[in-house]
């Protein structure tokens, strides 16, 4: 039976809203959760902090400071080593792994290197989460399209990954991730390889889907993306450790946070 | 259960990158095809057994150290409550027998040899009352059965009846260790695609139905390959077999029931090989989160 998640501990404070007013729930719980790879050192250490649900939010950190592994936490591809993940309120800690493909099934992940399979076409690719889901052909066939033209990509549909550019993959992932309206989109350096202004037609939509009620979390380096995303919460990450976790720090700094982010 | 079986092509796809088939399906086609030669030598070995067994049941000697008392004996033996049948051996024929052991000087006319009586008794006669009697009738005579002197016959017959089933179950584990072999391999091969598909929230069902349904049809394509190519080996060599069989044994080599068995073997390769991939294929995926 899945156990409920308490909202004990540190986490029990109120999180900040993302700018649009009001008390948000929280969509992820982290409670002193830390990671660590094999016997080494741990990679992140002491991880408290909520994140609201609909709310847009940047992780940024020096190389190697434990982005990805945060993200990995986050989409269910990692089991912390101590402490407890809460997510869309209900505590993975003792889940059976059978019970998790429901909750990834939630969320959209855009993986750093695309991650497309490589024998399928663009449609199969940005088609996949919603066949797992079990819809029928009918059902795939006119929302696929749609998100394929969406990302600029419609008369590509039937290209295999290896014949594509790095940003028309980069696109395609995206689709892929969206297709089935997550509840949460991971994002892991969605934009390290695309030029300026695909980067921001990704942000805008990012942004079109948070609008939709989407909570992102977007891991990058680009402070230019940062800059461009007003609204948006900043979560850093150094050492292992993660500051602002609350998220008062608005982006950019000193500027007040606007709607839409 | 059998969701596998009825893969759709999107997802059939999935697992398909381009590249010819690979090593199971000729190995389970080999396997198949000795597994279906031996078990059809080890089923007319078992029905050879059978066939000597039954006609030497009821069968006996009688050995007379005296053949001039055969005749007066036979009479006395035939008239034995539950003897069906008492025929004396030639002694034309029993010299030729002893010839063939002493050579052709060896048996001469003043050698005596014994008188020899077949008898065959009914049904449910008991043997032990006949034995005894044959002895009150014919003193001194030796009153054995056939099927003991077949036994050694019998018991080699048997032993390679066994090493036969034994042989087929061998080869039955050694195609299953194929198949795990292959399950992993394909499993590696495809880790990508199904780190992808366990992200995107596919289940270990949905991921076992695509090897187990891509191995079950290599088995498929393998067994009916081996199997069709058993048929045709049993159908050149089953004439001579036939005939065989009919002079060892006076019975065909194989029945109705066999051919069955022997159609049923690749039909349980292929169960076999879609179980051994989907527990391969579910143990490797329990591995990860």
């Amino acid at each position: 039976m899945r156990r409920h998640w308490q909202g004990g501990g540190p986490c029990a404070r109120q999180v900040p809203g993302n700018g649009k007013g009001g008390a948000l729930t929280a969509i992820v719980e982290f409670d002193s959760v830390g990671l660590r790879y094999g016997t080494g050192a741990e990679v992140l250490r002491d991880l408290n902090f909520r994140l609201s649900k609909g709310a847009f939010y940047f992780l940024t950190g020096p190389s190697g400071a434990g982005k990805t592994s945060l993200l990995k936490l986050l989409y269910l591809a990692q089991r912390p080593t101590r402490g407890r993940i809460g997510l869309f309120g209900e505590e993975l800690g003792d889940m059976p792994r059978d019970a998790l493909p429901a909750f990834r099934r939630r969320i959209g992940v855009v993986f750093q290197d695309f991650r497309l399979i490589r024998h399928l076409s663009a449609f199969d690719n940005v088609a996949l989460p919603l066949r797992i889901a079990g819809k029928s052909e009918a059902e795939v066939e006119g929302p696929v399209r749609e998100m394929l033209a969406w990302v600029g990509l419609a008369d590509r549909a039937s290209a295999r990954p290896a014949t594509l550019s790095g940003g028309e993959q980069q696109r395609v992932a995206i689709a892929r991730a969206v297709i089935s309206q997550p509840e949460l989109l991971v994002a892991d350096e969605p934009t390290g390889n695309v030029d300026a202004d695909m980067a921001q037609r990704l942000l805008h939509l990012f942004t079109a889907l948070n609008r939709l009620g989407t909570t992102i979390v977007v891991a990058t380096h680009d402070l230019g993306l940062i800059a461009s995303a007003p609204g948006a919460q900043m979560m850093r990450l150094e050492g292992g450790i993660l500051s602002d976790p609350t998220g008062t720090l608005r982006n950019p700094p000193g500027r007040p946070a606007s709607g839409g982010g | 259960m059998f969701a596998w079986l009825t893969a759709s092509v999107p997802d059939r796809r999935l697992l398909s990158d381009g590249r010819l088939r690979g090593p199971t399906l000729y190995v389970i086609a080999i396997m198949t095809f000795a597994m279906i030669v031996v078990a059809a030598a080890g089923l007319a070995l078992s029905n050879a057994a059978g066939i000597v067994a039954r006609g030497v049941e009821s069968r006996y000697a009688i050995q007379l150290n005296d053949s001039a008392t055969s005749t007066r004996a036979v009479g006395a033996i035939r008239s034995i409550p539950g003897v069906a049948k008492a025929v004396p051996v030639p002694e034309a024929e029993m010299r030729e027998t002893l010839q063939r052991w002493l050579g052709p000087g060896g048996l001469g006319e003043e050698l005596p040899v014994p008188a020899l009586i077949n008898v065959e008794l009914a049904p449910n006669a008991d043997s032990a009352a006949i034995g005894r009697r044959v002895e009150q009738v014919a003193p001194g005579a030796r009153f054995v059965a056939h099927s003991q002197v077949v036994r050694p016959l019998l018991k080699s017959l048997r032993v390679l009846q066994w090493l036969a089933a034994a042989l087929v179950v061998l080869m039955a584990a050694a195609t299953s260790a194929v198949v795990v072999l292959a399950a992993r391999g394909a499993f590696d091969t495809h880790r990508s695609t199904i780190d992808v598909m366990h992200g995107l929230g596919a289940t270990d069902e949905q991921v076992t139905n695509l090897f187990q349904r891509k191995i079950a049809v290599d088995a498929l394509i393998g067994a009916a390959a081996g199997g069709l190519a058993a048929a045709l080996a049993l159908l050149v060599l089953g004439g001579s077999a036939s005939a065989l069989a009919g002079d060892l044994a006076g019975g065909p080599p194989l029945f109705g029931t066999d051919f069955l068995i022997l159609a049923l073997l690749p039909v349980g390769a292929v169960i076999l090989a879609a179980f051994v991939a989907r527990s391969a294929v579910l143990a490797a995926l329990r591995q990860s989160l």
